[in-house]
Formats: structure tokens, sequence, C-alpha cells
């Protein structure tokens, strides 16, 4: 630490390596991990007209006190109306990931065993839509939706209703929204995974007498562990904190935790109680965040294994 | 391995269906801009009105071209970032704090946008209440757009630098060129594509943000996509979707002009590497 601290002063830490470590270290540290650390003591001090930070500490008469409010957490952790929105906030997560995986998974498959000549075609036609605003795809899904949308248009045209079908700000048309938006993330990194696999495993099981459907049980889907790991994570801890597509496409009865901190902040102007909501939320992401860096990092060992 | 016929068939189908669930907003959105009625969706025929009216509409117009200036210094500072990130994390696999580094670097990729855009908002009030900048709008639109930004540099360029084999820069080490010399003499050249498509992927992230720049924007300093998302809350606006085709075109031009040219620039630099070792063998 001494060291560190010297070198530090008369500038020897400054070769071509360090600086090009400090540079985006320095600016990390700032834009990401202070905010942090500011979000979680904020979370503890008491909402305050002239000064929204509260005083965490006071120092009078040469003795430092030390204030910290849990209340909010308390209040949390009491109020019904908190625990049921982080519940069903980690519900359509799970949902949304449930859903993202049944769809995903045969489709990354497929793609993998696609020809190879097809395949950065495929691939890039899975990313292509990430170049056209999110924001607005998601708003066209309003226009699908509506009771004057286009799904009951078709539906009512093909005889299968004869009245239209109410979707839009329903449970239902949070989790297309949401399906919609993070299955590419999904597709991707099980793509990875199963374009890297050793084909000579399959063959190996085909010659012991394996049907095409145990292969894949008891070969392919256990080889891909860590993509589906991987995968459903990057769909999951996003989707818990959703904010745009829950405002557009939820409807009341959906509750999602994103919903609630922005109007914690914009609307009551709570600023420790959002905060705190925040906290919460990053607390209940910790572990799967944990869980995908383990994945992650197998998943990057596993190609060249 | 091939597999049976109903196993092919099933597969084709089912990369059909997904792709049009991936492609059917983005059709529904240019077939209505020409829309002749005010009632979205409901076709009554073919006409450029909501493209007219949107050439009147000041509040777009003045939101994109905020949002343009911001989307050009995020790619920038993004890419910039980016490729230190990347560099670090492919080349430097040990230093003091790498797990700190890596885990800092790829969290905005999965962190909810909420929680980001609060906590920095909330640290850069304070920065504001101790030295009188930076004031809420463009600037701090940026902060957040480049935090972000650069987590997705990151990864476009470090998957290159993966792929990019080192000897080349053994070589020129060998051969007496200092560290940045190699740097800017082979890594760079070898990476281009990787850059100018992070550049392009974070200019139009930026171009795209709503979360964040509601965090951090200040009065009068509304990005496009803030308007939009303001109108979009309300209901269905036609004029959206006059804005969405153009941008769909815009950018599919952008994507498919750039990629045509990195892919030429790939071959031809393919071919000068083959009649460099030709010319070595001679």
């Amino acid at each position: 630490m001494l060291k560190f601290l010297t070198d530090l002063l008369t500038l020897r830490w400054l070769t071509g390596r360090r600086f090009v470590i400090a540079v985006p270290f320095v600016w990390l540290v700032f834009a990401f991990l202070i905010p942090f650390l500011i979000v979680a003591r904020i979370s503890f001090s008491e909402v305050d007209a002239g000064n929204p930070f509260g005083t965490l500490l006071t120092y009078a008469d040469g003795i430092v006190n030390i204030k910290v409010k849990i209340a909010n957490y308390l209040f949390i952790w009491g109020d019904e109306l908190y625990v049921l929105t982080y519940l069903s906030s980690l519900k359509y997560a799970a949902i949304t990931t449930l859903c993202c995986l049944v769809i995903g998974y045969p489709f990354a498959y497929f793609m993998a065993r696609a020809r190879a000549s097809l395949r950065p075609v495929l691939l890039m036609m899975v990313m292509m839509p990430f170049w056209t605003s999110f924001l607005l795809r998601i708003y066209a899904w309003k226009g699908i939706l509506a009771n004057h949308g286009i799904a009951n248009h078709v539906l009512m045209a093909l005889g299968v209703i004869q009245e239209p079908l109410h979707l839009m700000n329903t449970p239902f048309s949070l989790v297309i929204g949401m399906v919609y938006a993070y299955l590419p993330f999904m597709i991707l990194p099980l793509y990875a995974n199963l374009s890297k696999m050793d084909m000579r495993f399959l063959e190996a099981a085909a010659d012991l007498g394996a049907t095409p459907m145990q292969a894949f049980w008891r070969i392919t889907v256990p080889l891909s562990k860590s993509g589906i790991i991987a995968g459903a994570m990057l769909v999951f801890i996003p989707a818990v904190g959703e904010y745009v597509i829950p405002e557009l496409l939820g409807g009341p009865e959906t509750l999602m935790i994103g919903r609630v901190l922005w109007d914690e902040f914009f609307t009551n102007n709570d600023w420790p109680m959002a905060s705190s909501v925040t906290v919460v939320v990053i607390l209940l992401i910790l572990v799967p965040m944990a869980i995908l860096n383990k994945y992650q990092a197998e998943q990057r060992e596993g190609g060249h294994k | 391995m091939k597999g049976s016929w109903i196993q092919r068939w099933f597969g084709r189908g089912w990369l059909s269906l997904g792709y049009c669930f991936l492609y059917l907003p983005i059709v529904v959105l240019v077939v209505f801009s020409f829309n002749e009625s005010r009632q979205d969706m409901v076709w009554s025929g073919f006409s450029l009105r909501w493209y007219s009216e949107l050439v009147k509409d000041s509040e777009i117009l003045s939101g994109f071209g905020l949002s343009l200036r911001i989307a050009v210094l995020t790619a920038c500072s993004s890419v910039l970032l980016g490729t230190f990130v990347a560099f670090v994390l492919d080349r430097y696999r040990r230093f003091p704090g790498r797990t700190l580094f890596s885990g800092m670097a790829s969290a905005p990729l999965v962190m909810p946008e909420v929680i980001i855009g609060l906590s920095l908002l909330l640290m850069l009030v304070s920065v504001q209440k101790v030295f009188g900048f930076p004031e809420r709008g463009l600037t701090t639109i940026w902060i957040g757009h480049t935090l972000l930004g650069m987590a997705y540099a990151a990864v476009v360029v470090q998957s290159r630098l993966q792929e990019m084999s080192k000897s080349l820069e053994e070589a020129a080490m060998d051969l007496g060129c200092k560290p940045f010399q190699v740097f800017f003499l082979v890594t760079l050249p070898n990476i281009k594509q990787a850059l100018a498509s992070a550049w392009l992927l974070t200019f139009t992230l930026s171009l795209d943000d709503v979360v964040l720049s509601a965090f951090l924007s200040g009065p009068g300093s509304s990005t496009m996509p803030l308007v939009i998302f303001s109108r979009a809350r309300l209901g269905l606006d036609p004029r959206v979707n006059a804005v969405a085709t153009i941008t769909i075109l815009v950018v599919s031009i952008g994507v498919i002009v750039s990629s045509i040219y990195l892919a030429r620039a790939e071959r031809l630099r393919q071919k000068q590497i083959a009649a460099a070792f030709k010319g070595d063998a001679d």
C-alpha cells in the first residue's frame, strides 16, 4: 500500500501498460462504482427539502454522530405493495426467461446446425433488429395488440374470433414484449455455445446406439449447460428491472419494480426511498450476477478445450 | 450428421417463425407509416401525409438534433474507452483489481438501466453541488450513454482482439517496434472493422436510449426518444411510424454500406497478407 502511494506520487506508475489500465479503471470507478455507493448512502438518509441527501455524519462538540436511518428498508419490508411488486417483477422475469429459452434453444440449435455458408446470414439476421430502435419496436407492439390492432383484425378476418380480444395492457402483452425484446440475448450465447460443440460426441452416441432424441437430451443439452445459464441470466437480470416495456405494454395489474422506482423518483420526488428500492433490487440480482459471471467465464474457456 | 427429413423441415419452420416474430414489428412500423388513416391500424390507402406532418413537428426535430449530437459524441468516447477496456481484458491477464475491473466493465450490459440512471444522476447531482457543474443536459446524458456504450464497444472489440493472431504483433516487436508503434501500425489496422462496427452500434444505442436520457436530461434537453416515449405512453401517434421508417431506412443503409465496405477492406487485407507471404517465399 505504501509503495503504491509513493509510486503514485512520483508518477513512476505511468508506464504505457498502467496508463491503458488506469484510464478505463478510473472512469469506471467514478461513473459506476461511486454512484452505487452514493445510492447506498442516500438510502439511509431522510427526506429533507433543503438537502436531498440528508445528513449522515454530523460533527458537534467534538463528537461525530452517525445517523443511520433504516426506516426506508423497514417500510419496504412492511409494505405489502412493495413486497408484491418485487415478487411480481421476479415472476415476470422468470416467465420471460422461460419463454425465451423454449423459443430460443431450438432456434439457436437449428442455426448452429444449418449449412456453414448460411450461418453468418442467419446470425446477421438475429443481430439486425438491434440496429433498429428498441423503443420503436416495442411501440409497434402497441399497434399490433391494440383492440383495433392488427392481431385482432387478422384473427377476426380468419373467423377465429367474433369480438376483438383485449390483449393490450395485460400480463400477456407485457410478456410478449419482454420475450420479443430479450430473445436475441438468449439466442446469441446459445448459438455461440452450440456451434462450438464437438460433433464427435454425437457420432459416438449414435455408434453406441442412442436415438437422436436420447443423444440430444443426454449429450447436447448437458454440454450446452453453460450457454443455457449464461443466456438465462442475460435475460433474467435486466428483465427484473425493466421499465420501458411495462410502461408501454403492461397494464395496471402488472406490477414491476422498475416502474415503482421511477415513480418514487420522478413523481414522489422521494430520493431516499427510491435509493432504498434500488439497493434492494441490486441485492436481488447480485446472486444471478455472480452465476452469470461464473458461466460466462466457463463459456469463454469452453471453446478452447 | 444429416437429420431426417422431418427434423430438417421442423428446423426450417422454427427458424422462419422465429424470424417472423423478430421482424413483425419492424414491418408493421414501415407499412403503417404510409397509411392514410388517422386511426392507426386500419389500412385506408397509401399516403405520405405523416412524413409531411413530421417535417412540421418542431419538438421531434429539435429532439433529433440533440440526439444526433449526443450520439456522435457517445460513439467516439465509447469506442475509445471500450478499446482500452477490451485491450486490458484481452492482454493484461494479471493486475491488481482485475476481477473488479472486468466486473465493472461488463455489469452495465445487464444492470437494469433504471438503476444505472438513478445512481449516476445522484452522483452527478452531488458533483454539481460541490463544483457547480455539470448542468443536467447534453453533458450528463453523454456521460451516461458512454458508460453503457463503452461496455458494448468493449465486447465487440474484445471478440476481434481474441481472434487476431498475436504473431503479427510479436513479429513487429522483434523487428524493433516500440509498444505504441506496434499498436498503431499492427493492432489498430487489424481491429479497424471492429472499431467501425462498435462505433455504429454505440451510435444507434445512444440514439435510441430512453431510460438513461430521462434520468440525466434537464429542462429543455429532451432527446428524440424521450419525445417519442412520452407520446407513445399516451397512445398511438402515426408520426412516430414515420420517424421509425426513416430511422430504419437510414440505419439499414448505413449497416449495409458499411458491411460491404468492411467486407471489401477485409478481402483486400487478406490479399495483401497473402501477397506478402508469397513475396517472402520468392
